[in-house]
């Protein structure tokens, strides 16, 4: 498996850490109600089909990555930084 | 005053040849990491191509002016290797001395590709990786930047790893060059 880091190129997947689903990043307000941070925190989509990951490019360039990929496939769809890099 | 005597990172290690491989140390001068502010890059940039002729580094790659080189290391970062850094580079990035930090060692000889092939998950063959391309992987499971100069591939690891950097690298070359007796 070979994910397309956007900063480093495509890299084997040992180089890469993984964390979870990509819901991580839709944080709800703090004064959400208690199922909202419920649904957040528990409760995950199980797809058979296109899904979206977080992946930490650990051995490379230390971006956070939103991953797709097909989990019926395995095809790995596409890559994108969670932040952009901001130096420039 | 206590006489201290200072000790390279692969003091007593290096060098290891095996048929046509060898691994020795290098001796970089300092190292320091550069990390540029929000919005600075580009003014990096420019500074360091002033203060030290090099500008900063794209991905994968590095810039090199005479003994000066820069090589880029991870998301917005990039070691200045060679002269200690010019004091105004602090205003544009987090300038930190990591001098006594790194194991630096320099593969060279036929088969030096083959040798990393065996440690390392990226294609370091010369088409896919040309002189002064450089990058940020592993090696078995430790963090290294590895780049191509003329004289070799040159390989940084944490200085706390050189022991366990070499005996890889070492045990690597012995089986490359095995092989290559036997074919
Ligand atoms: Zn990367």
């Amino acid at each position: 498996m070979r994910i397309p880091c956007p900063i480093c190129g495509t890299r084997d997947r040992r180089e890469f850490y993984y964390q979870g689903a990509a819901s991580m990043l839709d944080r709800p307000a703090a004064e959400a109600p208690l199922e909202v941070w419920h649904d957040y925190l528990h409760l995950r989509d199980n797809p058979a089909g296109g899904t979206r990951d977080l992946w930490y490019h650990a051995s490379g360039c230390g971006s956070w990555l939103v991953v797709e990929r097909d989990t019926v496939t395995h095809e790995v769809l596409g890559a994108a930084l969670v932040e952009a890099c901001d130096a420039d | 005053m206590v006489e201290l005597n200072a000790l390279s990172a692969c003091d007593g290690l290096l060098p290891v040849e095996h048929g046509r491989l060898t691994l020795r140390e290098e001796t970089l001068g300092a190292i320091t990491s550069l990390a540029p502010f929000k919005g600075q890059g580009k003014a990096l940039s420019a500074a360091l191509q002033a203060a030290h002729g090099v500008g900063f580094p794209a991905p994968n790659r590095m810039e090199v002016s005479g003994d000066v080189a820069c090589v880029w290391t991870g998301r917005d970062q990039a070691f200045l290797l060679g002269p200690q850094p010019d004091a105004g580079l602090g205003a544009m990035a987090a300038v930190t001395d990591q001098s006594d930090a790194w194991a630096v060692v320099l593969l060279s000889g036929e088969g030096a590709e083959d040798v990393l092939a065996r440690l390392v998950p990226v294609d370091l063959r010369p088409a896919a990786f040309p002189l002064h391309a450089a990058v940020r992987t592993e090696l078995g499971h430790m963090a290294v930047s590895i780049m191509r100069i003329e004289a070799g591939l040159r390989i940084m690891a944490f200085r706390s790893m050189a022991a366990t950097l070499v005996h890889e690298l070492s045990d690597a070359m012995a089986a490359v060059e095995a092989r290559r007796r036997l074919s």
